[in-house]
């Protein structure tokens, strides 16, 4: 293991540590950070370069170090010499399969700055990983095996970083001692990549010849390579320009996390500042309401300031009384971002499901939360060459270019232009799991210049002249399971007390209103959202809406009742068995499908999913039809009663 | 208008991303808690919890899995915190350690998995917490460096590595189902010395015993232990020697190991630290156990 022979001035503190301990804090107090990444494809010695970092920083200290050097004999790739890898790789299922299988964050500090590097895998499946390493980096270290050249993996790792927006490269032309330290082999690779970098947009990159074994060049200039006179590896993460720094100059915006409201004499607005620099006296806009007011004061526990920038958390008190909650976004008043519902984005794909087109799902920008559905993308990207390609869904991480939709407008900006505001996760209702990130283009125009028309007569005043409460009764279950028997039943019921309803009937709504829509997953969810719209529409006229539609996933269940006012979705679980159902077969359908007749049946080769908590079950093998018709009329009536 | 001059420091830059965070999960969850363990990093979390929703107090409580077994002036600090602060205070000892008179020297890693893996998630039964900020960094061992900030635990508190949900930017997914819960560490990307400083820059109070000072002590199976109190059972042959001491991590005291300083002051302090070539835990029985992967196995297994 060979130890730089000249002590690089980044690391040489350990005398100040022990000569001035003062002097030593002033300056490390007074560091600032970088977050960057590494990557690359398996074997092109990642670990061993953040390895070697920490070693040379002294960020391993000497039980690690013992441990370390045990590591390297057991399983080592180095033969008798120390695998810095073993560092780095930290869980056990991967330090046997001998790859980094997540992301590490590591750290590490020089005089001039402390760097914290988040480790990013290079298999193919992990692209999710590498997405998120990179999302908070501001710069990113593309490692090349010296070897092998420019891979499809580097030129797939640098197109995703300037995907994410990191705006500084170093590549790292790595493994040099393998190749003899050959400068004509060094100088091809460089140019390969700056063609290819070009293509993708990549304007600017520094190229460095290095080992991360050896440690050539790394923190210490290499005599192996005197053709080279460029920095070094950690000159150059010292020189980088830091992102945080560039958005002080852009304008305001502070998307509100937390009303701080402990007694009546203060109201502040909490937020960490996205952009922009804020003091007392600076007119603000708050939206997406566009009401205007100044900021009176900047408060911390450390007392009041007289000015904040981007990357600070504050809490903001307005001079006015204002309407301001968790999720607006306090900006500078001359220029304010956009506010829209419709958008084109890029879209990571992160989750094992695989988009499903027209499916709710939650959809998170700073501290906003929506409600969103994603169209089908219109196109996907192959991540190797940029190619653009026809694409119905995405899976587990593909990227692809979408429209979408949420039901209530977002506060935004370009993502180019803002991070913060153009930046967003998607949420899966069900299982709450991380589906995408998403990446905002612009919003669609369509949104823009499409505003709600206000009524003069309220949807409360068109209920009350009918003497009832709008509902809407959602019949669900499997086909044959008696939904439409009920829910006529039901509306008779309804009718003869005098109350104002319309039933939706599943097949008669395919014979016009849906007619273009088939049996897969997608237009199945079309289906019950243009269903939903239309219930929505008549609660608003005051009506009781019944519908009777198989309605099989809970998703689309939870879409629509979401459009609802609260209590007023009604959700009824005709819970019949299969086998029960398919006794009946009253329409002759389960015989069909099970001869392979009708595909995508519902119970034969399509999921029913039961509702979790329905209002009301009905189990027809135990109550009769006009039973639960009269239970349901009652329940309905009992809460309208319960109301008045 | 003069341009704004410096870049923000690191430690402003951590600092503001702990109190984003602790904000979030306020915003977010129904009923979080932080957990508080008297020791230098929670002192940190308690500070940054106090700055984050000041002038209001925070908005959630303290809560303590006590063992009995910490060290007597951990005891006394804890409560001037709590007093000060103007946070509840939850203390929880395992009712089932406690009638079985479980302890460090009987029962050797039983003690920490009853009174601190099984008390814990007592605990956030007990109280139905469904966020606990913890005070863990990843720079303390291998396999924090891969945990998430926000990491879902089931309903069981089990942790699954390879099913962490995907971090982007500073947008954190804190949604989860009826009974799983969020360990949230506010202070992931904080190393040892960025704490110390942090320490010092904003006069946080700690316990004492992080100074050095002359300590009744035993040398044992290579740790220096502390006699704290006259529980302490000490083996033929073993005599209590004063000695000038301090402690790097502070735990159940039969299980802290010290280390022999002169450093009295917060600069001696991290002078030592940063010289001082033994990593951090080092002093702490715990990570030894189960070879390589204690750490990793003790958290699937619900170890905060």
């Amino acid at each position: 293991m060979d130890h730089p022979t000249t002590e690089p001035s980044g690391y040489a503190v350990d005398d100040l540590i022990a000569r001035d301990i003062d002097a030593y804090l002033d300056l490390h107090q007074h560091k600032t950070m970088l977050r960057f990444i590494t990557c690359g494809s398996v074997d092109d010695g990642k670990s061993t370069l953040i390895g070697r970092l920490l070693y040379d920083s002294k960020m391993i200290f000497d039980d690690q170090l013992t441990a370390l050097e045990a590591d390297s004999k057991k399983v080592g790739t180095q033969g008798q010499a120390i695998d810095f890898a073993l560092l780095v790789d930290g869980l056990a299922a991967e330090r046997e399969q001998g790859i980094t299988i997540d992301v590490a964050y590591r750290f590490f500090t020089t005089t001039a700055r402390k760097f914290i590097v988040a480790d990013c895998p290079g298999h193919e499946q992990y692209t999710r990983n590498m997405i998120t390493g990179a999302s908070t980096a501001d710069l990113a270290v593309i490692l090349i095996d010296a070897r092998k050249g420019v891979l499809v993996q580097t030129r797939r790792h640098s197109w995703l970083c300037h995907l994410i927006g990191i705006r500084s490269v170093v590549l790292a032309v790595n493994k040099m001692d393998l190749i003899g330290y050959d400068q004509a082999r060094y100088d091809a690779i460089v140019a390969d990549y700056a063609e290819f970098a070009r293509s993708i947009g990549i304007t600017r990159f520094t190229a460095l010849p290095i080992s991360g074994f050896q440690g050539d060049n790394v923190t210490t200039r290499s005599a192996q390579t005197p053709w080279y006179d460029g920095p070094t590896l950690i000159e150059a993460l010292e020189r980088v320009e830091i992102d945080t720094a560039r958005d002080a100059s852009a304008p305001l915006r502070l998307p509100v996390q937390w009303v701080n409201r402990p007694n009546l004499d203060f109201r502040g607005f909490s937020g960490l500042i996205a952009s922009g620099t804020v003091r007392p006296g600076d007119a603000i806009r708050v939206l997406p309401s566009g009401k205007t007011s100044t900021v009176a004061r900047i408060v911390t526990f450390d007392g009041d300031r007289a000015v904040a920038v981007a990357g600070e958390a504050v809490t903001l008190c307005l001079s006015d009384e204002i309407d301001c909650s968790r999720g607006d976004v306090i900006a500078a008043a001359d220029a304010p971002p956009q506010v829209a519902d419709q958008f084109e984005a890029t879209l990571v794909w992160l989750a094992d499901e695989a988009l499903i087109p027209g499916r709710g799902c939650w959809l998170k920008l700073a501290s906003q939360t929506v409600s969103a559905t994603v169209q089908a993308p219109k196109y996907s990207i192959n991540v190797n060459t940029t190619e653009h390609m026809a694409a119905k869904t995405l899976d587990l991480n593909a990227i692809g270019v979408v429209e979408l939709t949420t039901d209530k407008p977002l506060v935004f900006d370009a993502y180019a232009d803002n991070r913060t505001l153009g930046g967003f996760i998607l949420i899966d209702k069900i299982t709450n799991a991380t589906l995408a990130a998403g990446m905002l283009h612009f919003a669609l125009r369509r949104a823009q210049n499409v505003h709600w028309q206000a009524l003069d007569i309220s949807r409360e005043a068109r209920a009350a002249a009918k003497t009832q409460s709008a509902h809407v009764l959602w019949f669900t279950g499997l086909s044959g399971s008696g939904k439409s028997t009920i829910a006529n039943l039901v509306e008779k019921k309804l009718h003869a007390l005098g109350k104002h309803t319309f039933l939706l009937d599943g097949d008669n709504v395919r014979h016009g209103l849906n007619k273009d829509l088939g049996f897969t997953e997608a237009d199945r969810i079309e289906n019950i959202r243009r269903v939903g719209e239309v219930a929505r529409l008549m609660t608003d006229a005051g009506l009781i809406v019944i519908t009777a539609f198989i309605s099989p996933f809970r998703a689309e269940r939870a879409l629509v009742r979401a459009m609802m006012a609260a209590g007023e979705f009604v959700e009824v679980f005709i819970d019949t068995p299969l086998d029960e159902a398919e006794r009946r077969d009253v329409k002759g359908l389960y015989k069909k499908a099970r001869a392979g007749a009708l595909k995508n049946f519902t119970g034969i080769d399509s999921p029913y999913e039961p509702p979790e908590a329905p209002e009301i079950r009905v189990d027809t093998t135990r109550e009769s039809a006009e039973q639960a018709a009269e239970r349901i009329v009652n329940h309905i009536l009992g809460n309208r009663l319960a109301m008045i | 208008m003069p341009a704004t001059a410096e870049p923000l420091t690191h430690l402003a830059r951590l600092e503001a991303e702990a109190i984003h965070i602790l904000r979030e999960v306020v915003a977010e969850a129904h009923n979080p808690v932080m957990l508080y363990s008297v020791g230098k990093d929670s002192a940190v979390m308690l500070h940054l919890a106090r700055k984050a929703f000041y002038p209001a107090p925070p908005p959630f409580p303290l809560l303590h899995v006590d063992t009995t077994w910490k060290f007597r002036a951990m005891y006394d600090l804890r409560s001037r915190m709590a007093q000060e602060s103007g946070m509840d205070l939850l203390v929880w000892q395992n009712p089932e350690a406690k009638a079985r008179g479980i302890n460090p020297f009987d029962h050797g890693a039983l003690h920490t998995d009853m009174w601190k893996t099984e008390g814990l998630k007592q605990a956030l039964d007990h109280w139905g917490f469904d966020a606990a900020f913890g005070g863990a960094r990843r720079d303390e061992e291998k396999s924090r460096a891969k945990e998430r900030i926000f990491s879902f635990r089931s309903a069981s508190h089990g942790w699954d590595p390879k099913n962490q949900r995907p971090e982007l930017w500073n947008v954190y997914n804190a949604r989860k189902n009826k009974g799983e819960s969020i360990r949230v560490f506010p202070i992931s990307n904080w190393t040892e010395l960025d704490v110390w400083q942090y320490i010092q820059l904003n006069q946080i109070p700690i316990v004492p015993l992080y100074f050095a000072a002359p300590r009744p002590t035993v040398e044992r199976d290579g740790l220096l232990l502390m006699v704290d109190d006259d529980r302490f059972v000490l083996r033929p042959g073993e005599t209590p020697v004063m000695r000038s001491v301090r402690f790097r991590t502070l735990g159940c005291y039969p299980l802290s190991g010290a280390v022999e300083s002169t450093a009295t002051t917060l600069a001696d302090v991290i002078q030592e630290t940063l010289l001082t070539t033994t990593s951090e835990r080092q002093g702490r029985a715990i990570d030894k156990d189960a070879g390589g992967a204690g750490m990793e196995v003790k958290k699937q297994q619900g170890y905060f």
